[in-house]
């Protein structure tokens, strides 16, 4: 029988999906003072991790603390609901420092569910997506299975890998979301009726078994840290967590390897019945057996999915072999020889929307006041869908304020702004993960220094609250208090400060030197440079202190980075016009000419990062900007 | 009017028309031309001076300290300049050795070669040069890169492109490493880059960089000829030996386009050795005149060449002028030229047969065409080795290849330093991956995707 469709409520924004990006999205959208719905397939499904229960790492650690700074939850809510918390690379520099922590998954959804209803503005509702309403080439709602019309000044989508989901566990292939969800299965028909290109590709997860039947003695312990770290600026230190849970570390071997080479032809990945591209960096155990033939064992972490379950995920076994195998492999491994399966990994396609259509807002090119978020353009991981669900939202409801001012991250402000640009300049081919050699100047984009890097923006936006932004302030002034009084204070070489380098193994020290320049020696630290100057007249907050270490540590290099983003900076001012007819461009090569008009770049910093564009077609492009004759158009 | 553009980094190029003239000038433009003048400028701080005045000082190398030229420097400062920026103009004393040098240092010191038409272009950017003049700058500019980009294919082919391929693939490997560590610390699996890895893998590239350095000034020998000098006292054949050299068939060039000289140069093509010859109209004017050849004249010559070919009158004694002039060209590479040889013999060369070695010794008659020959061979065999294209050895000649290959080659000793002041390796990695952008920059290639799928052909990851 026909669904009759109805008039439902109209709103500012609209969140079509409430996994990592859309609960962003649609925060930022209330929060922002928009009425607000956001629609979800299951509302057991808000913010819910599909596959590992973990958070953070190198790059996407430090989205979740530029989420933080920008006034977004997810830093919130992890150090609400985490279980164990570790600071990786800690040996490395301050780069590439990340803080990584294991939720207690469904703590996580809780937690997110609990402030998204009571954040007034925010309507959740149970229901699904099956087109869009579009008049006069913008998106003014959209249409519910159940009928539903729901109006709005701008719509989000984020249907994340439930376009057209299919799971595949060996050779059974079914319709479904993430985790035997419903799959929404009309609206990526009705984005290809709107012209819109998609790709297929391919995620996977591993297997869950039950803990009761793990021999952990078989394994080695992965502890969290005892010293004290939070995501969010706001959570106090008082807050952290003393009995954090351990991870456990153990390997496949020769037998495990064995098993899945004389299954391989029930592998879908191999048999070709997957035809979704799959993630390079996140491999499924029989294609790292296959690409990588010549070693004999990989790593297996076991991570708890919660405080009070005992279903535990095994990181590093992410796999679409048939259950049958599944058990065997299982079985063969190290403390794993009597775990009994919960769950069988599965890997699952799905629709993305090919990101070369979308603004750096995330506003699709095609369809006015229509913004994509997420797993569905491209992306892999919650950090990178969260990072996008609050670009999207944010812009999402500026629109849906008539405020035309475009909100968007630069690749030297926030591996956010990296994330974007990559996908929106250079697509994708597989599922995106964020890493932090994509960030040309992760010196400057560290996970230390997100709040100073972004909580200006989150303030202007009104996503940060007076209360917090004075903090923010007071902190920011103790800092460069601190940083100028270290520039003027000096560090004479008297015969204590000599036997403390000695004891060192540093050079001894012949003059005064400033107390920065004393700081710069690799041997020491602020704290014992404390013993040589007056201590400063108020305490100082660990985190001020951190902030002092590096900036004088690395200044040298901090200064190297800063001056290749002047130079960014200087590109990133030339726009270039919408209008811009590029079959009028005399000389430009057929590949330059070609991506152009595809890509559309906004800036002549954006065009120089297409791949096929030279400088010699950079340089036509500026002048023909620069002749003002499409400024005549625009006219 | 346009606002000024600052889109643009400092270029240089030597701006003055090859030809006679007593004076060069090579100009700089952009936001660094002042502070980027002033680290080769030793005079009065070129940040202070007032605009638009002339500056007096040296070019000094502040790697070695060596006076490069007695120079005027003109300053201008943006807005009310030819591109708008600001622009200091260095006046050197016209030789192109001192002004390429000039050059190389502005190259090596924060400029970037200026490439064809780039000062017009920027002219027109800055809102100088009025629009239907632009038209004609596309035009230009899209010429140029028409030829850029042939240039770039035959680069492609090159020994040149392929040894700094090779040598960016080296830092791609080691880069690599260093990301696999910091994006999956968790997996032990990967082989721990320590910075011991990362100092043998900097000191490999850089002593591999520095051989290519030193193959510069032979790939300038191919490119712009040997620079060599005839010299010798009056009458003694210095004019019949270079019409002898260049007989017409011989002459292979007589201009190059886009280099500043201050005599006209003179190219022959001596068995594969193009030979650049210095100075050729003073040989002829002094030809003429009955006056005394000015061995200020010929030092300035001497200074100036990569071979000076010194003729001494068999027929005749030793003069002191002779004594002089063997003086100078000590040091040099030289042959030694008995002309006259159809004459009775009245040189005593037992003196300077003790220095000089017997084949660089060559007699000939200028007037009899004997001789000449073996003076050819000679002339062969002394270059042969060091400009045979035939043989394996890269040669890089270009200016701008010489200048990214010299930054290049301080970001690898900023490599070094950092490891030794036990920088994390995550830090240094910066100067390495600059490193691989000033080599990219050579060969026209640098995307910083490369090493993403370096990262992932190599090594297993991924949970």
């Amino acid at each position: 029988m026909e669904v009759h469709e109805y008039e439902a409520q109209s709103y500012d924004v609209i969140v079509v999906g409430a996994g990592h990006a859309g609960s962003e999205a649609a925060l930022a959208a209330a929060r922002m003072g928009n009425r607000t719905l956001l629609l979800t397939i299951n509302l057991e499904m808000v913010a819910f991790m599909p596959c590992n229960p973990s958070l953070g790492g190198p790059a996407k650690g430090t989205v979740v603390r530029e989420i933080d700074a920008l006034g977004g939850e997810m830093g919130h809510n992890i150090d609400k609901t985490y279980i164990q918390m570790r600071m990786l690379n800690t040996g490395k520099g301050p780069a590439v420092r990340a803080l990584r922590a294991q939720a207690d998954k469904h703590a996580y959804h809780q937690a997110m569910k609990d402030t998204m209803e009571q954040q007034p503005n925010l309507t959740l509702r149970q229901g699904t997506a099956d087109r869009l309403i579009v008049e006069n080439g913008a998106c003014v709602g959209i249409v519910t299975d159940t009928g539903a019309r729901y109006r709005a000044k701008s719509v989000v989508l984020a249907a994340g890998t439930a376009s057209r989901g299919q799971i595949i566990i060996g050779e059974l292939k079914y319709s479904s979301g993430p985790n035997n969800s419903k799959p929404a299965t009309k609206l990526s028909l009705d984005l290809l009726a709107h012209g819109f290109k998609l790709a297929r590709f391919k995620t996977g997860t591993s297997p869950r078994i039950d803990g009761t039947t793990i021999d952990y003695s078989k394994t080695q312990e992965q502890p969290g840290d005892k010293a004290v770290h939070h995501f969010s600026f706001d959570t106090p230190d008082s807050h952290y967590l003393k009995d954090q849970i351990s991870c456990w570390l153990t390997y496949t071997n020769p037998t495990t390897h064995q098993i899945i080479r004389d299954n391989l032809d029930r592998a879908p990945m191999f048999s070709g019945e997957i035809k979704g591209v799959g993630p390079r960096y996140c491999p499924s155990i029989e294609d790292k057996i296959v690409r990588f033939s010549d070693k004999d064992h990989h790593q297996l972490f076991l991570e708890p999915e919660g405080r009070r379950t005992e279903e535990w995920y095994i990181s590093g076994l992410s796999t679409s072999m048939p259950e049958e195998i599944q058990h065997k492999m299982l079985h063969s491994v190290a403390g794993l020889e009597h775990a009994q399966l919960m769950r069988p990994g599965y890997a699952i396609e799905y629709d993305v929307v090919e990101p070369y259509q979308l603004r750096p807002t995330l506003e699709t090119k095609r369809i006015r006041n229509l913004f994509t978020a997420g797993q569905m353009n491209g992306t892999s991981g919650y950090e990178e869908a969260a990072g996008q669900g609050l670009v999207a939202g944010i812009n999402a409801s500026l629109r849906a304020k008539g405020d035309d001012t475009p909100f968007v991250l630069k690749r030297s402000d926030a591996y956010i702004g990296v994330l974007i640009d990559d996908l929106v300049t250079k697509g994708t081919n597989e599922p995106y993960r964020l890493l932090t050699s994509r960030a040309e100047y992760r010196l400057l984009l560290r996970h230390d220094n997100a709040d100073l890097r972004l909580t200006e923006k989150g303030h202007q936006l009104g996503l940060i609250s007076d209360e917090r932004y004075a903090r923010f302030l007071a902190k920011k002034a103790a800092l460069n208090k601190e940083l100028a009084r270290l520039n003027s204070v000096r560090v004479k070489p008297n015969a204590e400060v000599n036997a403390f380098l000695a004891k060192k193994g540093g050079a001894p020290l012949k003059d005064g030197i400033l107390a920065s320049e004393f700081l710069r020696r690799p041997e020491v630290s602020y704290q014992e440079l404390l013993q040589f100057i007056p201590v400063p007249t108020e305490n100082l907050d660990h985190n001020v202190v951190e902030q002092v270490e590096i900036q004088v540590k690395y200044a040298g290099y901090i200064k190297k980075e800063e001056k290749k983003v002047a130079r960014l900076k200087r590109m990133e001012a030339k726009h270039i016009p919408d209008r811009i007819d590029y079959d009028a461009i005399d000389g430009l090569a057929t590949e330059a000419h070609q991506k152009l008009k595809k890509i559309q770049p906004e800036t002549l910093a954006q065009a120089t990062r297409i791949s096929g564009v030279n400088p010699a077609d950079i340089a036509i492009l500026s002048v023909y900007i620069q002749q003002g004759k499409i400024a005549k158009v625009d006219d | 009017m346009a606002n000024t553009t600052s889109e643009f980094d400092t270029i240089a190029a030597i701006s003055t028309p090859p030809g006679e003239g007593a004076i060069a000038i090579v100009r700089l433009s952009g936001e660094d031309a002042l502070p980027v003048a002033n680290r080769i400028f030793k005079g009065r701080d070129l940040q202070k001076v007032a605009s638009h005045t002339i500056n007096y000082g040296h070019i000094v190398d502040p790697d070695n300290g060596e006076v490069v030229d007695e120079v005027m420097a003109s300053v201008m400062r943006a807005p009310k300049t030819y591109t708008r920026e600001d622009i200091v103009e260095i006046n050197t004393h016209g030789g192109i050795v001192a002004t390429n040098h000039v050059l190389q240092l502005l190259l090596s010191h924060g400029a970037r070669l200026a490439e064809p038409g780039e000062y017009t272009k920027r002219a027109f950017l800055n809102g100088r040069i009025d629009l239907t003049q632009a038209e004609s700058v596309m035009d230009l500019i899209r010429a140029k890169t028409d030829r850029a980009m042939q240039v770039a294919v035959n680069q492609l082919d090159g020994n040149l492109s392929h040894l700094i391929k090779n040598i960016r693939q080296e830092i791609l490997d080691a880069l690599a490493q260093v990301e696999v560590n910091i994006d999956y610390p968790e997996y032990d699996d990967v082989e721990t880059m320590t910075s011991k890895m990362l100092r043998e893998k900097a000191l490999a590239v850089k002593n591999r960089i520095e051989q290519l350095l030193a193959t510069a000034n032979q790939g300038k020998i191919l490119r712009e000829g040997l620079a060599t000098a005839i010299v010798g006292r009056p009458n003694v054949g210095k004019s019949s030996l270079l019409n002898y050299l260049l007989h017409e068939d011989k002459a292979i060039v007589t201009d190059v386009a886009g280099t500043t000289r201050d005599v006209i140069e003179e190219y022959v093509n001596v068995r594969d050795v193009p030979l650049k010859l210095i100075d050729t109209a003073g040989i002829r004017e002094t030809q003429d005149k009955v006056e005394k050849i000015g061995v200020e004249r010929s030092r300035k010559a001497i200074q100036q060449a990569d071979l000076v070919l010194l003729l001494l009158n068999n027929s005749e004694p030793l003069t002191q002028e002779d004594q002089a002039l063997l003086d100078a060209t000590k040091g040099k590479k030289r042959l030694l030229i008995l002309n006259k040889t159809d004459l009775p013999v009245k040189l005593d060369l037992s003196q300077v047969k003790k220095t000089v070695p017997q084949q660089d010794i060559v007699p000939i008659s200028a007037l009899t065409a004997t001789g000449v020959d073996q003076l050819e061979q000679r002339i062969a065999d002394l270059f042969a080795g060091g400009i045979d294209n035939s043989q394996s050895t890269t040669l890089v000649s270009n200016a701008r290849q010489i200048g990214l290959l010299k930054q290049a080659d301080q970001a690898l000793t900023d490599v070094l330093n950092g490891l030794q002041a036990d920088m994390p390796v995550d830090l240094v990695q910066i100067d390495m991956t600059h490193c691989w952008d000033l080599l990219g920059e050579i060969t026209g290639e640098a995307y910083q995707d490369e090493l993403l799928d370096q990262l992932f052909s190599q090594f297993c990851l991924g949970k």
